[in-house]
Parts: C-alpha cells; sequence; structure tokens
C-alpha cells in the first residue's frame, strides 16, 4: 500500500499546488522582493536599495508600535473570543438541567434561539458591523452614553474611540462580537459529535457542570478549537483588524497611535504615503509575526488524538 | 489506506496532510492579500499621438483625431460638471473620441496605468484614493502645465489662462521651481463656520480678538450652547482656523517656516499664544462635550442643531452637511479672530486654496488634449456651471455673476472679498500627508484639544515631529519659493 503513495497524493494535488504556487507563493517571493527596494508603488522605475527599509523599520516608532498592538489582538482576541464561545456552546448543548422526559445531555431553555442570535452578528459585513459601532460608541448621541444618561449616570461619560486608554479595547469589543457567533456554531458542531454516553457516564459518577467541561467537552474538542484559535489569531492580524482600525478609530490609527495595527500601516504606507517598498517591508514582518504566531499555537496545541 | 494518524505507519496521514496544507492556506492569507494588491509592470509607454495645428481656436496644438481619455474622482461634486465639458471638447473636436470615466476609486484603477505607462490623459486626482502628489511629481510622472497656463484663455484671446486664476493656484501647482505640475479646480476657503441666526439670537457679531471670543463662549454656555465643535476623530480639521490665525498673528513667515519645516518653526511666539488661546476654549470647558469622539460628520450634525457655536471647517460643509444644516441656518464663513490689536495682519486675513487636483500625466498619450479640455473648464460658462451645480468656487477669477449663490457661498465670496491679498495659503497638507495629518493633527493637536497635553508639551512634540520629517530621507521635501 505504501509504494506509489505519494504519487498517488501529488497526482490529486498538482492542480491545487500549482494555483497555490502561483497566486500564493509568487507574490510572496515578489513582495519579498520589493521589500529591498525603493519602489514607491506610482513609477515603474525603482532601484535596489539593500537592507535601507529594514533598517528604517527597526527605529521606526509607529512600526513598533503597530506591531505592539497586532500582537496584543493576536493574544487577547482568541482568548476571549474563543472562551466566550466554548462557553456559549457548551450552555446550549451541555449545561442545561435535565428535564423531565427530556434527554439527559441538553442545553439551557431557549437554547435553539440563543444559537441564532448569536450567529447574527456573522451575517453582517465587518464593514458595517464596524459602522454601527461608530455610531454606538459617540459620546455626543451614541447608544453607549445615551444608556448610561438613561440609568442616571450623567457623570460617566466617556469618549470611547476618543480615549486613548479605551480606543484599543473598543476595537477589540467589536471584533469579539462580529465573530463570536461563528465560534459558537462551530464548538456545537464539534459537541454533538461527542457521544452522549460519556457525559451519562460522568452524570453518573456525580461529576459537576464544571468537570464534566473540563474533563470531557473541552478534551474532546480540542482539534476544534486548535484550528478556531489559528483562524481567529489571523482574523486579529489581518484583514477584519484593519477593517474595524481603518472604519472605526481616530485619525484613523489613533488617537495618539493608540489604535494602529501593522495591516494599517501597510495600507498607509503604500496607499497614503507612496512608499510601496516601506509597506512590502512591514508585510514581511507581519508576514513573520503570522508564520510565528501559527507555529507557536500548533506546537502548544500538540496533544495526543484521542479516538471515540 | 484510512488511515489517521501517522504515528501508525510511517507515511503521511490523510487527515495531517490536509491539516497542514490547510494550516499554510491560512496562515497566508492576511499577509499576502495585502502584498500581492500592487505588482509593478514594465512596459515603456504609448504611442503619443502626434500634434496638431496650432490655431487661434486650437492655441495648444491638438490633435483633433486623437482620443482624449479623462478620468475623475467621482465625489462630493459628483461629475456633472465634468461631462458637460466633455461635450464642449467633442462639440469642439467632432473627430476625436473621447473617454469620460468617473470613479471613486482613483488610485486602484490608476496606479497599475501608471506602472504600465499608459496613463489617461487628464485625471482629477482626488478623495480618499488619492495618488501621493509628492511621489508622482518625484518620479517625472507629471506634464508640465505652463503651456496651459501661458495659453490663451478660452474666453479672452488677449488674456492668458494664469491672468484668469484665482490667487494661489497657480503657486499650489508648483513644487520646487517654475514647472506647474497641478492645476486645482475647485476653490476652498477655510475658516471658523457659524450660524448667523445662532449668532443674532445671542446678540452678538463674529468676534475679532480672543477675548471678544471667549466672552461670547462664556454667553453661549449660560444658554446651555457649546462655543466650538470640531472633527474629533480627524483633529486635522483645527488647522483649518488655526493656521489663518497663527498667520494673522505672527505673518506670513511664520507659516512659511512650519511648511519649510524649518528648525525651531513651531517655537515661534505666535504659535505658542494661538495654541494657548485654542486650549484656553478647553479649560474654560467651551468645548461641545464628546467632541474627541466624533467623526467629521457627526460634528457637522451636532453643530447644525445648534449644539455648538462655531466649527473649523472648509467650504464643502454646506454641501456635505446640506442635509442636517435648518433652511433658515444662514451659514456663515468668518476669518478667524486673532489675539488682539497688535497681530501682524489685520481681521480678515483667511486661509483659501486650490481643491480637486486635476493632472495631466507625462506618459498620457494625448497630453495637448487633456489640457485643451482643462482650458474648457477654466472659461467663464464651465465655471458657473460649476459653481451653480455644486455650490463652490472655481479657480477661475469670477464666474460668480448672474447666480443665485447659496448663503454659505455667498459668505464666501464675501470674506475672500474682505481678505483681499490676504489670503494664506499653508501647505503642509499637500506636502507632508503624514506629518499634517497623523502627526501634528491626530498625535498632536487631537491630543491637546482632549485636554490630554498642554500647549507646551504640543509645541515640543509637534516640533519632534517636524525634525523628524525634515531628516526623513525617504520623503521628498519642499520650500517655499
Amino acid at each position: 500500500m505504501q509504494h506509489g503513495k505519494y504519487r498517488f497524493i501529488v497526482g490529486f494535488l498538482a492542480l491545487p499546488l500549482a494555483l497555490y504556487a502561483l497566486f500564493v507563493v509568487w507574490p510572496f517571493i515578489q513582495s519579498i522582493y520589493y521589500s529591498f527596494t525603493d519602489w514607491t508603488g506610482l513609477s515603474p522605475d525603482f532601484k535596489m536599495v539593500g537592507f535601507d527599509n529594514y533598517k528604517r523599520m527597526l527605529d521606526d516608532e509607529i512600526f513598533w508600535k503597530s506591531l505592539q498592538h497586532s500582537l496584543l489582538f493576536a493574544l487577547v482576541l482568541p482568548v476571549v473570543t474563543l472562551s466566550l464561545a466554548l462557553f456559549f456552546a457548551f450552555m446550549i448543548n451541555v449545561g442545561g438541567r435535565r428535564r423531565k422526559g427530556g434527554p439527559v445531555i441538553t442545553g439551557v431553555r431557549g437554547s435553539g434561539f440563543y444559537k441564532i442570535v448569536y450567529f447574527f452578528p456573522q451575517v453582517l459585513s465587518i464593514a458595517i458591523v464596524a459602522l454601527l459601532f461608530a455610531f454606538a460608541y459617540n459620546p455626543d448621541s451614541g447608544a453607549i452614553n445615551s444608556l448610561l444618561r438613561g440609568l442616571g449616570l450623567d457623570s460617566l461619560q466617556p469618549l470611547w474611540l476618543g480615549d486613548p486608554n479605551l480606543a484599543l479595547w473598543c476595537v477589540m469589543a467589536v471584533l469579539v462580537w462580529s465573530q463570536v457567533g461563528f465560534f459558537v456554531v462551530l464548538f456545537s458542531a464539534g459537541m454533538a459529535s461527542i457521544p452522549a454516553d460519556l457525559y451519562e457516564a460522568a452524570l453518573l459518577d456525580g461529576a459537576s457542570r464544571f468537570t464534566t467541561f473540563f474533563r470531557i467537552t473541552l478534551p474532546l474538542l480540542w482539534d476544534t478549537v486548535q484550528s478556531g484559535w489559528v483562524y481567529m489569531g489571523i482574523l486579529a492580524l489581518g484583514a477584519e483588524s484593519f477593517a474595524v482600525v481603518q472604519i472605526m478609530t481616530t485619525g484613523p490609527g489613533g488617537p495618539d497611535y493608540s489604535t494602529t495595527v501593522m495591516v494599517l500601516y501597510v495600507y498607509q504606507k503604500a496607499f497614503r504615503d507612496g512608499q510601496a517598498a516601506y509597506a512590502t517591508t512591514i508585510g514581511v514582518a507581519l508576514l513573520l509575526v503570522t508564520l510565528a504566531f501559527a507555529a507557536v499555537v500548533m506546537r502548544l496545541g500538540r496533544r495526543e488524538r484521542l479516538e471515540f | 489506506m484510512g488511515s489517521t494518524s501517522a504515528a501508525r505507519h510511517g507515511g503521511v496521514g490523510r487527515r495531517d496532510l490536509i491539516k497542514r496544507s490547510a494550516a499554510l492556506g491560512l496562515i497566508s492569507v492576511p499577509a499576502m492579500s495585502l502584498l500581492s494588491a500592487c505588482a509593478s509592470g514594465g512596459g515603456d509607454g504609448q504611442d503619443k499621438a502626434k500634434a496638431g495645428k496650432k490655431t487661434a481656436k486650437n492655441p495648444l496644438g491638438v490633435n483633433d483625431t486623437a482620443q482624449m481619455e479623462f478620468v475623475l474622482f467621482d465625489g462630493g461634486f459628483g461629475k456633472e460638471y465634468a461631462e458637460d465639458a466633455t461635450k464642449i471638447y467633442q462639440k469642439n473636436f467632432p473627430k476625436a473620441k473621447v473617454k469620460f470615466a468617473a470613479t471613486q476609486k482613483i488610485q486602484s484603477t490608476l496606479q497599475p496605468r501608471f506602472n504600465q505607462g499608459n496613463p489617461p490623459d487628464l485625471i482629477d486626482n482626488s478623495g480618499a484614493e488619492q495618488m501621493d502628489m509628492g511621489v508622482l511629481v518625484g518620479k517625472n510622472q507629471l506634464a508640465d502645465l505652463t503651456p496651459l497656463l501661458d495659453a490663451p484663455s478660452y474666453d479672452d484671446p488677449q488674456k492668458k489662462v494664469r491672468d484668469t486664476l484665482r490667487p494661489g493656484i497657480v503657486e499650489m501647482g508648483q513644487f520646487d521651481g517654475d514647472p506647474v505640475w497641478i492645476l486645482y479646480y475647485a476653490y476652498t476657503v477655510y475658516g471658523v463656520w457659524y450660524s448667523q441666526k445662532a449668532l443674532e439670537s445671542l446678540d452678538a457679531t463674529y468676534p475679532e480678538t480672543w477675548d471678544q471670543m471667549l466672552a461670547l463662549c462664556e454667553k453661549a454656555k449660560k444658554k446651555g450652547m457649546a462655543g466650538w465643535t470640531y472633527a474629533g476623530k480627524y483633529p486635522y480639521y483645527l488647522p483649518f482656523s488655526l493656521y489663518p490665525m497663527i498667520g494673522k498673528v505672527g505673518g506670513r513667515q511664520v507659516l512659511d517656516a512650519i511648511d519649510n519645516l524649518e528648525p525651531n518653526a513651531w517655537k515661534h511666539p505666535a504659535v505658542k499664544a494661538c495654541l494657548e488661546a485654542y486650549y484656553e476654549l478647553y479649560q474654560k470647558g467651551y468645548i461641545l462635550k464628546g467632541t474627541p469622539g466624533l467623526d467629521h460628520i457627526q460634528s457637522q450634525t451636532a453643530w447644525a442643531k445648534g449644539k455648538a457655536l462655531f466649527i473649523p471647517n472648509g467650504s464643502w460643509v454646506e454641501n456635505e452637511s446640506a442635509n442636517v444644516i435648518p433652511v433658515d441656518f444662514d451659514l456663515a464663513v468668518s476669518a478667524p479672530s486673532g489675539l488682539d490689536g497688535s497681530d501682524k495682519m489685520p481681521f480678515g486675513t483667511i486661509w483659501a486654496s486650490g481643491g480637486e487636483p486635476f493632472i495631466v500625466p507625462a506618459k498620457a498619450a494625448n497630453a495637448a488634449g487633456g489640457m485643451e479640455q482643462l482650458r474648457i473648464m477654466l472659461s467663464e460658462a464651465s465655471s458657473k456651471n460649476f459653481t451653480a451645480k455644486v455650490k463652490s468656487l472655481t479657480a477661475y477669477n469670477g464666474g460668480t455673476d448672474g447666480i443665485d449663490l447659496t448663503p454659505g457661498l455667498k459668505s464666501g465670496v464675501a470674506a475672500l472679498d474682505k481678505a483681499g491679498s490676504n489670503v494664506l495659503n499653508p501647505r503642509l497638507q499637500d506636502w507632508y500627508v503624514q506629518l499634517q495629518k497623523e502627526k501634528i493633527g491626530v498625535a498632536g493637536l487631537g491630543e491637546m484639544m482632549a485636554g490630554r497635553a498642554t500647549p507646551a508639551e504640543t509645541i515640543k512634540k509637534i516640533q519632534g515631529f517636524a525634525d523628524e520629517a525634515a531628516k526623513d530621507t525617504s520623503i521628498k521635501h519642499y520650500k517655499h519659493q
């Protein structure tokens, strides 16, 4: 059986791999090449400048700030989003009290409804979500401050996106809100494939919901969580974080550089400042960060696979 | 087969393989979608159209059979005015093919064509996707518009085009030396915008000195109205009234020094006095609460609703906020208040300059055609058409007689009359976009007006930014002539 196996696999993969090479690997190589030039992006002539762009990047304060924020995004967003999603999914599928005549393992009352509600934000495009929240965060007449006023908290009227200490968290909250539903559905699907007898056995042994979650649900769901982690991290480093920062924040990227992220900086350098080569240099740095992130997740997540 | 794990037999398991390739694919998504967006190509440019015969009717020698391609930014001014102008071109050159397109995506549509060397003949390089002018000039991508400026004007053959333009237009198109690379078609008046009606309800006229300004704000505050608001999320709107105030207080050369990125330009006493004056608005609570979290539309809406008296803005505000400005608002603009009687320039000193930058690419096939189209647009009839349609002035000096001006426009014309030759034209926002918007605007003035930095700290910070920009070899530097 082993003989010719690779040829067999390669036969199937040739076309996708060729497409992959053309549309993914080749642009990689191209942009790494451009990062060693002084290309403006607005004219076809440029020359090689060696490591100048990289030297400049290491001295660039805004680059370091954006890197810091991107890393924070990649750490905080997956943790918060996945924890929330796991919690919700567990409550929807497993966490309910046993009702008379019903199945042993069930979700909380109205779980079907919750499942749909959680998924709602996923239907909206990220640009619309960002706009909606930009309105909600409006300190003068936005929904949040109006609500605070309605509750009699007239003295508590934060500037939200206008406050450098809050702005980044406001942006993250939006991303969590918009993404959590997808993972609730993903984890729900994962939980549905866990055999009910495992839970029943645990219940017979007198395990609490807490124990059930950490001893049964989480270990059996580990693969899904890991993929979710990578996916969420990429989202936090990539297009989604760009969209919310670009649409919602002061500047964009502010106030006082408090929300600038690497993707935004790439965009600004390439398309606002006409420094495409420097932008690709930051892009290469972003690539390294993304690779490192994926490597860490894969390594930390490596576990013995359970067969069931 | 049926292997689920690599551990069982030495090869690569099916699931692992799928998982690994999926992971790889995912990793590459964010980085690459950005990087691959731009790739430069070669190309030696396109064939140029042969020059036509120069006549009195055709002073630029346009080839009357060559195609003329015109790409317009489809923004606040719409596209009708330009379409009307292309119809005149078509009428004058019936054998030529006129290709007209309007888009908001200037940069994504045209950047590849610049890279390939086949750009259109005339471009309105404006909007959020504006291509960096400094880079275009620096890389010799633009045609010198001097032949157009020296050609006889469309209406009066005795007068050159350059003599029919408003003050500052020609200089704004220059970057270093004589060539004129850009022709700004719209003419924008910057300043402090307010409702004449609201001012009258406070029994006040527009304050000429800062003491009067503070007194008026105090009066408004007692009536539950804030003195000022501004686009808090885009604090680079503040300079629209702050820069001309600096110019008024300290003289033109203070602003020139700032534009030239001279050392310690920001430490001039006039700058300090003006920043302190603005900071006082914050300290005394005259700024509408929550302003630092408002974007331009939100702040304009709050102002139009009468929550604040004044807003620093440009003449486009009348069109942009037309749907929220009440009919009896009586929109007006004023040159900024000064400090007191010892200011270097008189009250009325105002910032006005060109908007909607039109360019003719150096590699255009029919550059003469592009310039001829501009010459048509700079005629009195086309200018009037523009003003009547979009409520904005043009670079053509005049062209307001016989049309009904809206309140804001009328007040803008009056402010220009009052200013006379005292028109200032700070250049930071077109020479050094990042410095002006992100550094001076958001990180400097924005922080100060939100009360998170004092004027002294702000000046130090901004001077640091300016010094960095002066030293930065990756950007092109310019000087006032």
